[in-house]
């Protein structure tokens, strides 16, 4: 230790870490700042920010459009997190086996992570066409008598749009509950095995419980990313029809790049920051936790 | 004994083949929507992709949507802007990440934790509320319809830098002190001994960098406005927006569109399997 310092200059760490936080600072901490900032102020890009304290807070809790993307996006926290939570369970058990082929499996449900969503919502605005595929099942399977019309029309928008979210997330978590699964100790089985224990038994007594850290890391990475969900909206509903598929990145957007009210938008950004600062908070715990031991 | 031998394996049988049907059930679900696409890009303009029910194989397949869809769809400027941006992004910030991962891993000084921290709280930012202030300070630095404007944002992640930090960390530390005693300097110990040594690391790293790069979509679709720079996501976009009954049309410009990433993801499924698994436990 005292042959380092001697040799080793002062400034060394430092240089290391310079570029890294060099891109840091100017592209997170400052902007962080200046979101905060403009969030208090009328700005429009032409002209100088006016200061106007918290009258877009105001507004914002003024705005009935505003709570309705509030809304969906609770809505799509409750809907899609469930399902991500749970299903790749599943899944990754299914895929645990030693089965012949099973690779090809694990790759198949991989392949709609590593699609662009621009290509995955393209596949699925097809498939939800009228006359398209998911109809015609629903009907081969006497689900529905009549074709409905997913995306374009209020009741459905919504929910269509989180199935896609949902469908595209399944393979990434899936992957999380796979190195959760292997990293069980066979010796756990084998105990449960001479116990007598059957196939259900084994996975509420052994499986679930040892995958608890992973469960814990998929709830708040899918909440995480539920809170944040914009392109599918972008290019399945454009927030549509009559903002029934609005969230809040959706707005925020909106608000920023089509009309330009960069202080109001910013005001909804540092309300979505709040709101994804509890499970980022939980997060750090956790990463913590995994980095004292 | 031996009955029940037939039992169980008979059993074991059943047990399979549900198993089997139960997984080819799930592709449908998850390929599906793909093939689907594929089916209609490969559909005559004689035939009516609107018709009730729905054909499920094209009657005259042929390619000519592709070759249609070439002409107004520039896929190879895409492809290359695509290709830009994501290997300078995977470079950068692999390159970035490792560099500042090290004396946090390595070395004690002054405010080391407080650093570590900082960094670590940009995991809590989200992008969607920095991307008004990073659009107008790129604007101001001329980045927009720029490379570097598209990839700077990106370069450096709290994610990457505890992933490095955490592989830096498995290392033994007599291996840096014997290199020294022979000379070598920290940023000699640090290329030659360390990066060697964290590959796993680094590809893992490389992969989600990668990944993520492909498909962005929000932050180009803000700082880029120029065709010429679209990436594929972006130029996609366009096409279905541009084209929107022509739905063969799209659908084969999806097609195209897909190929890189799922050609290099079947090449490399070992790696980004692995990679995205190392990571879980990682994280």
């Amino acid at each position: 230790m005292g042959c380092e310092t001697l040799r080793t200059n002062k400034l060394t760490p430092y240089l290391f870490l310079l570029p890294g936080c060099i891109i840091l600072g100017a592209f997170i901490f400052y902007p962080m700042l200046q979101a905060i900032w403009m969030s208090f102020t009328d700005y429009n890009m032409v002209t100088d920010p006016s200061f106007v304290k918290l009258d877009n807070y105001k507004d914002l809790f003024q705005d009935d459009l505003f709570w309705k993307t509030l809304k969906n996006t609770l809505i799509y926290l409750i809907g899609v997190v469930p399902a991500l939570v749970v299903l790749p369970i599943f899944l990754a058990v299914l895929v645990n086996q030693k089965l012949k082929g099973i690779g090809f499996f694990r790759s198949a449900y991989y392949i709609p992570v590593v699609t662009s969503l621009v290509v995955a919502g393209i596949a699925w605005d097809w498939v939800y066409k009228e006359n398209g595929l998911l109809n015609y099942v629903l009907d081969l399977l006497n689900i529905i008598s009549e074709p409905i019309p997913w995306l374009t029309q209020t009741q459905t928008a919504l929910f269509a749009v989180m199935l896609v979210t949902v469908w595209k997330g399944l393979g990434y978590y899936m992957i999380i509950y796979l190195a959760g699964l292997q990293s069980i100790p066979e010796s756990l089985y084998e105990a449960a095995d001479i116990d007598g224990a059957n196939w259900w038994q084994k996975m509420t007594r052994v499986t679930i419980p040892m995958l608890m850290p992973f469960v814990l890391i998929v709830t708040i990475m899918s909440s995480i990313a539920a809170m944040k969900v914009f392109e599918e909206i972008y290019i399945m509903t454009g927030g549509g029809p009559l903002h029934s598929s609005e969230t809040l990145v959706f707005y925020i957007y909106t608000q920023a790049f089509d009309r330009l009210n960069m202080g109001y938008a910013s005001a909804a950004g540092v309300i979505l920051f709040l709101l994804t600062l509890v499970f980022s908070l939980i997060n750090l715990k956790v990463m913590g936790k995994d980095n004292s031991e | 004994m031996a009955k029940q031998k037939k039992l169980s394996s008979n059993r074991q049988i059943v047990k399979k083949i549900s198993s089997y049907i139960l997984l080819i059930a799930i592709t449908l679900f998850m390929i599906g929507p793909f093939l689907w696409l594929l089916s209609t890009s490969l559909k005559a303009g004689s035939e009516n992709i609107f018709q009730y029910p729905p054909k499920l194989l094209p009657e005259h397949p042929t390619l000519s949507n592709f070759s249609k869809v070439m002409e107004v769809f520039p896929f190879w400027r895409y492809l290359f802007n695509s290709v830009v941006v994501s290997v300078l992004t995977v470079v950068l910030n692999v390159l970035f990440c490792s560099l500042a991962a090290y004396p946090l891993a390595r070395m004690n000084f002054k405010g080391k934790n407080i650093i570590f921290i900082l960094i670590i709280t940009t995991m809590m930012i989200p992008f969607q509320l920095l991307m008004i202030p990073v659009y107008i300070i790129s604007l101001k630095l001329g980045l927009q319809n720029t490379y570097l404007g598209m990839v700077l944002p990106h370069v450096t992640t709290a994610f990457g830098v505890f992933l490095m930090r955490q592989a830096f960390m498995t290392v033994p530390k007599s291996l840096d002190e014997s290199a020294r005693m022979d000379g070598a300097n920290s940023f000699q110990i640090w290329l030659r001994v360390l990066m060697p040594l964290v590959k796993p690391a680094m590809v893992t790293l490389t992969i989600f960098t990668f990944v993520s790069a492909w498909g962005d979509f929000l932050w180009p679709l803000i700082i880029v406005n120029e065709q010429e720079m679209f990436t594929l996501p972006l130029g996609l976009n366009m096409l279905s927006g541009t084209f929107t009954s022509d739905w063969r049309l799209i659908a084969a410009g999806a097609i195209i569109s897909m190929i890189p990433i799922i050609t290099i993801f079947l090449l490399l499924q070992r790696h980004f399997i692995g990679g995205a698994m190392s990571g879980a436990v990682k994280e």
